[in-house]
């Protein structure tokens, strides 16, 4: 049985999961709050939800410190790690009490998932794509010694000993010696699974600005986050635009900054070519976003792109997502051809408005909420 | 499972060998009980205060993740855990290497010892270990019958008053507790008129109850009377007016199951109350019997630079914080110096010769005599106020610092002798909480509570403030209310069940 503590455990790692559903508005709109670390963990920063007591403010108390230095030298030589800069809460005598919580993927979907009402997605097409699992279901003669599987091993030097004759049922004892031990190994297998691609496109041309950018970056974490959760294996490409479009990879997709016009069709040209060339849209559930300020240069390109959604894109996905950053250049056309084509409550078009950071939460119930 | 396994072989051995020196030296402590376990043994053990079995509650989760997610980042280790029980258990780390383990056990007997005679330490029930294990129980049993929920909530409640304690209260005998408890038993039984024998509590205790009953009929109506007219007064005679939870299991409404686990909750810390405030003390009296015990007898000579390097690092004390280790091992071999060489006493005081002064030597031998002493009556307050010099301020570059909030940071403030000392005795004062007490249980004449914060130079933090308040409201129903200075003005804070205020 598990010691006791583990369920205190569970218990905490409950409460700080309801915190962060209490407080996911904010870490949502505040980027960076959430780090990615390895593939499937987050470290979630939290205040301390330690028990309220009456205790002394930490500004007035100060403190005795031991060392070198006159009158007036600081004795916090380096900013306080903890702290965020600018907010004047650096440098405490005892460093911050903050906690950092390492949440699963999964968990921090479930979070998502619950807080939003988000519905699992229910996947089309078959189960079509390969992947190899490795699962310990198989025995070896040998393997590390934390896979040692003792009952196999005992069992193996029991056999050993009666052949041997060695074994002496009064006194029944077995040891097992080298060649006896028996280690658990894995089988790999082969299993079929749903597959899914996100296409992201951005317009990158003079009028989105940093801000935006960001906007978009938060957005697309979490949408991966959701769809990660969703299917196991999940591929993700990008595309940038402003009169041309080429695919790049995730880095250069957040940072790059080109200027001039627009031309949102060359991005849905280039995401029909992906697809084309990679993806079989019968195998693969495809989710295109596009995230633009929603300016087009004419249109006409406009009109170019309302054809290719209607004979290429919107046929072969689940659904095409278009989210709208508000900014200051932007006229917002494009939100408006679209509602104008497909109105406000498409299934297959979902479009949203993302007004600032705050209004990021609900965009990204726009659009996974309806399960597709 | 059993987590932790007595020590055997050459561990055993060591433990042999590093017991002879203690004794040799001197040391009187209880039995020692050595077991080792792994890493994950001794957070866990870390997270309940040194204890295999503690009340269920999501503290110890916390604490248990924050020390092994120290311990996988490799950014601290526990060595070892002791506690303060007789016989006196200590955990020693599996994977500790061998210097290590010498360390930690010549470490451990200096603590034993310390547990046994230290006079603070002198009412603390040694049998905690079952005491512990017992309130885990029946917490657990409340959690069934009434919720886990609800009691893990009623517990984040009571932890919050947690640290008001009474540190007078440490020098009260068995009889005084047992004593008082039966008073209260004895309250909390007319308050709930009977309905207490319906419950599924032992036929013992049940007797006991009966007994009291009868023994106390006389007596309880008579001071039922009192208490209608004179409440207040009552609490005053049973508990200090500093001990918050004594008085809330006297006079707040609660039900029985309630005040049973603030009477939980206060044991227990009480029990690690002498621990808190002879932290200095107690690890400077440890680490100094370590460094004897190893660097006279027990090291070998290959060992010495290990040694050095793990010593060093125990010792360690920056400047914003400071270590008491480092502090209490360099007082005590200060302590002992001066005695060898009888720098104390009214002729050396008034010696104003400097040089003469540094140079003293009368012979006494008197320092391994006098820090026994030392270690038998102090706490950590009166050993900083009675043996913290103007010298030895200097030698351990020790000053104080405050924050600057022109320019935002932390600055030194000054290395003058009185300064520190009132600066390191502030810290001190009352194990470094605030002073709270009981001021009026009837304030206002409207049974609000009225609480007394003793301001002596430093403003309580307001949000805490204030969260505690709201906890405090929950156990006693009624506005609650606390007197304190806040930026130089005398203030009210008062929680009234919707809103805070300040009046």
């Amino acid at each position: 049985m598990d010691h006791p503590i583990k369920r205190d455990h569970a218990r905490f790692r409950k409460i700080i999961k309801g915190r962060i559903r209490d407080n996911l508005r904010k870490y949502v709109s505040e980027a960076n709050q959430i780090v990615p670390k390895g593939s499937d963990k987050f470290t979630v920063p939290m205040p301390s939800i330690d028990i309220p007591r009456f205790k002394f403010g930490d500004k007035s108390q100060g403190g005795t410190g031991q060392g070198d230095g006159q009158s007036g030298d600081p004795v916090d030589g380096k900013q306080d790690p903890n702290g965020q800069p600018g907010q004047g809460e650096a440098g405490e005598g005892e460093g911050k009490k903050e906690l950092e919580v390492d949440l699963s993927l999964d968990e921090l979907a479930k979070i998502l998932g619950e807080e939003l009402e988000l519905p699992n997605i229910e996947p089309k097409g078959k189960k079509s794509l390969q992947s190899v699992v490795d699962r310990y279901t198989n025995i070896g003669t040998s393997g590390p010694d934390s896979l040692r599987h003792l009952r196999r091993t005992y069992k193996q030097a029991l056999k050993r000993q009666i052949a041997m004759d060695t074994y002496d049922p009064l006194d029944p004892k077995v040891v097992p010696i080298r060649r006896d031990f028996r280690y658990k190994s894995s089988d790999s297998k082969v299993e079929m699974q749903n597959a899914a691609v996100v296409i992201y496109m951005m317009d990158v041309s003079g009028s989105m600005g940093d801000e935006q950018k960001e906007i978009v970056r938060t957005e697309s974490f979490w949408i991966n986050l959701w769809l990660k959760s969703q299917y196991k294996d999940i591929e993700i490409r990008y595309i940038i635009h402003d009169a041309t479009a080429k695919e790049v990879d995730e880095t250069t997709f957040f940072r790059t900054r080109e200027s001039g016009g627009t031309l949102i069709s060359s991005a849905f040209n280039l995401c029909k070519e992906i697809i084309e060339n990679d993806y079989n849209p019968n195998e693969w559930n495809i989710y295109p976003f596009h995230f633009s300020d929603g300016d087009n240069w004419s249109a006409d390109d406009t009109k170019m792109c309302l054809e290719l959604l209607d004979n290429f894109l919107l046929p072969v996905s689940n659904s095409f997502c278009y989210g709208q950053v508000e900014s200051r250049y932007g006229s917002g056309q494009f939100y408006k051809d679209l509602v104008a084509k497909y109105g406000q409550d498409s299934e297959k078009v979902i479009l949203s408005k993302i007004k600032n950071k705050d209004g990021i939460l609900d965009s990204i119930k726009e659009f996974l909420g309806k399960g597709k | 499972m059993n987590r932790t396994k007595p020590i055997s072989g050459e561990l055993l051995k060591l433990k042999n060998r590093i017991e002879g020196y203690a004794v040799e030296y001197g040391l009187d402590f209880f039995p020692q009980v050595f077991e080792v376990c792994d890493y994950d043994t001794i957070n866990i053990l870390a997270a309940q205060g040194g204890f295999p079995n503690r009340y269920p509650h999501w503290k110890f989760g916390m604490d248990y993740d924050q020390l092994s997610k120290g311990y996988t980042y490799g950014l601290q280790k526990i060595y070892e855990m002791v506690i303060n029980t007789d016989p006196c258990y200590a955990y020693l780390l599996q994977v500790n290497n061998w210097v290590d383990q010498k360390i930690v056990m010549a470490h451990v007997y200096g603590h034993n010892d310390f547990f046994k005679n230290n006079a603070w330490f002198s009412n603390t029930n040694r049998k905690m270990m079952d005491v512990m294990a017992n309130h885990g129980t029946k917490i657990r049993r409340y959690q069934e019958k009434y919720g886990h929920d609800l009691v893990e909530n009623f517990i984040d409640k009571v932890l919050s008053l947690e640290n008001l304690l009474d540190i007078n209260e440490l020098f009260e005998t068995p009889e005084v507790k047992r004593r008082r408890t039966e008073i209260i038993s004895q309250d909390v039984k007319e308050r709930s008129d009977g309905e207490y024998l319906n419950d599924d509590r032992s036929q013992a205790l049940k007797a006991f109850m009966r007994s009291k009953e009868r023994a106390g009929k006389k007596e309880t109506t008579q001071k039922k009377n009192l208490d209608e007219v004179e409440a207040p007064k009552e609490f005053a005679q049973l508990y200090s007016k500093r001990d918050i939870m004594g008085f809330l299991i006297q006079s707040a409404p609660l039900e029985e199951w309630q005040s049973d686990i603030i009477g939980i909750l206060r044991e227990e810390a009480y029990y690690f109350l002498p621990q808190r405030i002879t932290k200095i003390m107690n690890e400077g009296w440890a680490s100094y019997w370590h460094s004897r015990v190893m660097t006279e007898r027990a090291l070998d000579a290959s060992e010495i630079v290990e040694f050095a390097d793990k010593h060093a690092g125990v010792m360690y004390m920056s400047k914003q914080q400071i270590n008491p280790y480092k502090v209490g091992i360099e007082l005590m071999r200060d302590i002992e110096y001066r005695w060898n060489r009888g720098m104390f006493g009214k002729e050396y005081n008034e010696c104003s010769d400097m040089n003469e002064k540094l140079h003293w030597d009368k012979k006494l031998n008197q320092g391994r005599q006098k820090i026994f002493e030392v270690r038998k009556s102090h706490n950590d307050i009166s050993f900083i106020d009675e043996y913290l010099t103007p010298e030895f301020c200097e030698r351990q570059k020790l000053f104080t610092y405050k924050f600057n909030p022109r320019n935002n940071r932390f600055e030194i403030d000054t290395k003058d002798f009185l300064a520190i000392k009132q600066k390191l005795l502030s810290q001190l004062t009352n194990f470094g909480q605030p002073l709270i007490e009981v001021a009026d249980s009837n304030f206002q004449n409207r049974k609000e509570l009225l609480l007394q914060h003793v301001h002596y130079g430093v403003d309580l933090d307001a949000n805490f403030a204030q969260e505690t308040l709201k906890n405090l409201f929950y156990l006693w129903r009624r506005p609650v209310n606390l007197a304190t200075k806040y930026e130089d003005k005398e203030v009210v804070f008062q929680f009234d069940g919707k809103e805070f205020k300040v009046i």
